[in-house]
Parts: structure tokens; sequence; C-alpha cells
């Protein structure tokens, strides 16, 4: 009992580095899925056909697919077919950021779209351009439904993240792995890591939980019902 | 003419069409509105009353039709129609107030993204017109910490603040509680009295009666008859227009 504490205690700031990969990961992602999420719900919902066609296409390929094949098909396939050749922390962020945006334009979409007409009406016949009414009024609203909805996208890839152990990047998981191979302990090296990633998980939902209170309108119950 | 009219025209509307899905809801509208002139229009519901006032400030593109605004006509190009929107204030009938903006973010809003005001001025200018509705004191509340009444007043000071040239109101007072009404009711009197150009679609007869220069009945996306309110309610042209005031006093009261 007590080396496997001294074991895990001093595999423990190995591990966190590797946590800190992982965070990495996550926030490249999820940063990477927001910067195209919005502008891809925007264009499905106000979009012109073709655009909306071909927004339906991108969501349709990369929710459809398991993300590890997902990650081989660009990691070993396509990247290096483009004449890229990224290392694979990299790659691993830009797939699971290619793939989060299909699932975050979908969760924006369904917030744009709960709106209601009338907003965007009121906004055009102020004399707003569509693109005024879209960042002044339809998106300050959307975003904060979709805050609830984004925090669950949060959790999916902190967990989504872990697939990259299969390229090598040096995240939670692939370290953990790595030591349990050396000491043979695998139990309280899983179950570490396991309760780092429940960590990870809990911290980031806790802090949406807490953007969301700060955001709301005064006034709206915003899903909580009063009676 | 009526006292208080003067003989410029603001709004001329010319053979407005309108088809939804193969159907004609618009059959050739025409009407011009003079500066000071409260215009009401009145019909049975699904007459194309509403689809008439979004088609006037091109919320709606009309099939055919012409439309000008002091004389310059509104065509619906990207640039141009922003334009002609600032100054045709829309007021709906279920308000419309932006949700996450209080009411003086409701009404400065348009004074600082649309007309570029710079924020000082644009503060100035947004608690003026709430105190016009009279509501200075509820500046910092959010739409849904408003009464019904007092959400259409902020959208009326939003659509005034943008110092429009003809206000089109969308039936304003169908969405309140009874009792809620009277107070919308009296800032568009108000706006009458202080010689806003207007048109306004409503139900409430009473009120028609005594603010309305001209009252339009349209009926199956014609104006079946038009002309001043004692003209229309003691000696309509038509059994049909007769019938409607009959069954719509009745309804909703004087
Ligand atoms: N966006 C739309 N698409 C299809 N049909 C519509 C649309 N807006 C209105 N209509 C139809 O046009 C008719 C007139 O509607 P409307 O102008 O709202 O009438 P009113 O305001 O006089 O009650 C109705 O039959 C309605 O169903
Ligand atoms: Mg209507």
């Amino acid at each position: 009992m007590v080396e496997n504490f001294l074991m895990i205690f001093q595999a423990l700031p190995y591990l966190l580095r590797g946590s800190l990969v992982t965070i990495g990961l996550v926030g490249g992602a999820l940063f990477l899925g927001f910067i195209m999420g919005i502008p891809m719900a925007v264009g499905q919902v106000y979009g012109n056909k073709l655009i909306a066609n071909l927004i339906f296409f991108y969501v349709w390929f990369f929710r459809g697919l398991p993300v590890l094949v997902l990650l081989f098909l660009f990691y070993f396939g396509l990247f290096s077919l483009m004449g890229l050749n990224l290392p694979a922390f990299t790659s691993a962020i830009l797939v699971l950021g290619l793939r989060s945006a299909a699932y975050q334009s979908q969760i924006f979409r369904g917030s744009i779209q709960s709106l209601g007409e009338g907003q965007m009406l009121a906004a055009r016949s102020l004399g707003m351009s569509k693109i005024q009414a879209i960042w002044n009024i339809i998106l300050p609203q959307a975003l904060r439904i979709s805050i609830p909805g984004w925090s669950n996208e949060y959790s999916i890839i902190l967990k989504d993240s872990a697939v990259s152990y299969a390229i090598g990047v040096m995240e939670l998981l692939t370290r953990a792995n790595f030591i349990s191979t050396r000491t043979y302990k695998p139990m309280p090296v899983f179950l570490t890591c396991a309760l780092i990633f429940l960590l990870l998980t809990y911290g980031g939902v806790k802090v949406l939980n807490l953007l969301e209170k700060k955001v709301r309108i005064p006034g709206y119950a915003y899903g909580r019902r009063e009676i | 003419m009526q006292k208080g009219i003067d003989k410029v025209v603001v709004l001329e509307v010319e053979d407005i069409h309108k088809k939804y899905r193969g159907q004609d809801i618009l059959k050739g509208i025409s009407f011009k509105v003079r500066k000071g002139e409260t215009k009401v229009i009145i019909g049975p519901s699904g007459t194309g009353k509403s689809t008439l006032l979004r088609c006037i400030n091109q919320l709606t593109i009309p099939d055919k039709g012409r439309i000008w605004l002091e004389g310059e006509e509104v065509i619906h190009t990207k640039k141009n129609i922003n334009q002609f929107r600032q100054k045709m204030g829309m007021v709906f009938q279920d308000f419309n107030l932006f949700d996450h903006l209080t009411a003086l973010g409701n009404v400065e809003i348009g004074l600082t993204r649309v007309k570029r005001m710079d924020k000082d001025e644009a503060r100035q200018k947004a608690i003026e017109e709430l105190k016009k509705v009279g509501l200075e004191e509820q500046a910092n509340l959010y739409p849904a910490q408003l009464s019904g009444g007092q959400k259409q007043r902020v959208s009326i000071a939003r659509a005034l603040a943008m110092d429009p040239k003809v206000m089109l109101f969308d039936e304003p007072t169908s969405a309140l509680d009874p009792e809620l009404i009277g107070e919308v009711l009296e800032v568009i009197k108000n706006l009458a009295i202080q010689g806003m150009t207007m048109i306004l679609v409503t139900h409430e007869m009473g009120f028609a009666r005594s603010v309305a220069n001209e009252i339009i009945f349209m009926e199956d996306g014609k104006i079946l008859e038009s002309g001043p309110p004692y003209q229309l309610f003691n000696n309509p042209k038509y059994e049909r227009t007769k019938r409607f005031l009959k069954k719509i006093t009745e309804l909703y009261g004087e």
C-alpha cells in the first residue's frame, strides 16, 4: 500500500504534465470548434442553399465517423497527402477541433432557431444589416442559451482527447500507460488517471455553470422551472 | 382636409401585390399618407394587414408595386433598404424587444449601431425617449422584468429614437391584457397629437375613431372602402364594412 502511494507520488508530476497536454488538446479543439461552429451555424440558418448544404455535408461526415477513424484518416492519410507534416499534438487538436465544429455548429444552430423570427425582424426594422443583426442581437442571445450544450461538449471532448494516445501524443492516458507498463501496477496508475479526468470534467463544467449564471439575463428562468 | 394636416405626402404606396405559396395575399393596394396624418387600417384577420405593413418597410418584398418615402422611391437594394428602414419605425404585435438588453439598451442599440451615434449622446437620447413613454424609472430593467404594456412602450421608444418619418403599428395592443391597453393607446394618442405620421392596424374601434384621420377597411387583400371615421362608422358604402364594424365593436367594445 505504502509503496503504491510512493510510486504514484513520484509519478504524479509526470502525469500532471500529461494533464496539461490534455488541457491543451481540449482547449485547442474547443477553440477551433467554436470559431468554426459559429459561422457554420449562422450559415446553416441564414445562408443560401449551397452554403447550407455544404455545412450539412460537413456535419454529416464528422458526426458519422468514430473519432479514432477520423484521427487515423487525417494523421496517417489526409494530412500527409496534403503535404503537411504535422506533429501528433497539432494533428490531434485539428481532428478533435474539426469534429467538435460539427457538433458545436448544431448546438449554436439550435439556439439560434429557438430565438424566434421576431428578434431578426425587429433588428432589421431598425435598419440593421443582416450581419449587424446577427452580431448584435442574435448571437448574444444564442450563445447564452448554448452554454449548457457547450458544457456537455466540453466533457465529451475531454474524454475523446484520450484517443490521441493512439498516435502517441504525450497526454494523460499515454503517460499513465507508460508508467503502468514500467511499474507493473496498472490499478493505482489508471485510478489516478481516472481521478484526474474526473476532476477536469468537474472543474470545467463548474466553471461553465458559473459563466452561465453570470451572463444569465435577469428575469429569465432559462430552463429552471419556477413552478 | 382635416385640421392640422399638412398637404405634404410622406408615404405613398402604389399597387402593392404579394403572393404567398401561389396564393394572392395583397391584390393591389394603393394609398397616400400625408404629414401628421394617422391612418388606421382595419379588416378581418388574415386579410393581409401585417403583410402590407411589412411590404412598406420591405421586411417582406412585395411582388409588384412601388413605395415612396418623402418622394424617394424605396428600392430593395442592400445598402438602400437599411437607410429607408431607419426612417420607418415599426411596432410589432408581440413587441419583439431584444431580450438580452435592458429597456435602455433596447432604445440605444439602433442609435449606436445603426446611426453610429457616440455612446453618451445615444444614452442621453435613449433616456429622453423612455421619458416620453413614461418609463425612465424602468430604464435598467430587462424585458422579462416588464409588464406587457411596458414592453410595448419600450418598443415604441425604440422605434421613435431613430427619428422616423412614419411609424407603422401592427396591432400594438392585441397581445395585451385589457387593463394594459390604455397605457399604450395613451402613448400613441400623444404621438398623434404631436403630429407624428402614422399607420396603425388595430381592432380598437373607439380609439380608431378618435385618432384616425382616415380609416381604411381592408378585406381579402384589397381596400374595400376608406374615409374619415364618421363616414365609415355612420354611413359606410358597403354592407360588408357595416357588418365588420358591428362585429368588431361587439367583440372589442368601443
Ligand atoms: N411568411 C408567410 N408565409 C406564408 N404565408 C404567410 C406569411 N405571412 C402571412 N402569410 C399568409 O398571408 C395571409 C395574410 O396574413 P397577415 O398579413 O398576417 O394578415 P392580417 O395581419 O390581416 O391578419 C394569411 O393567410 C397568412 O397565412
Ligand atoms: Mg396581422
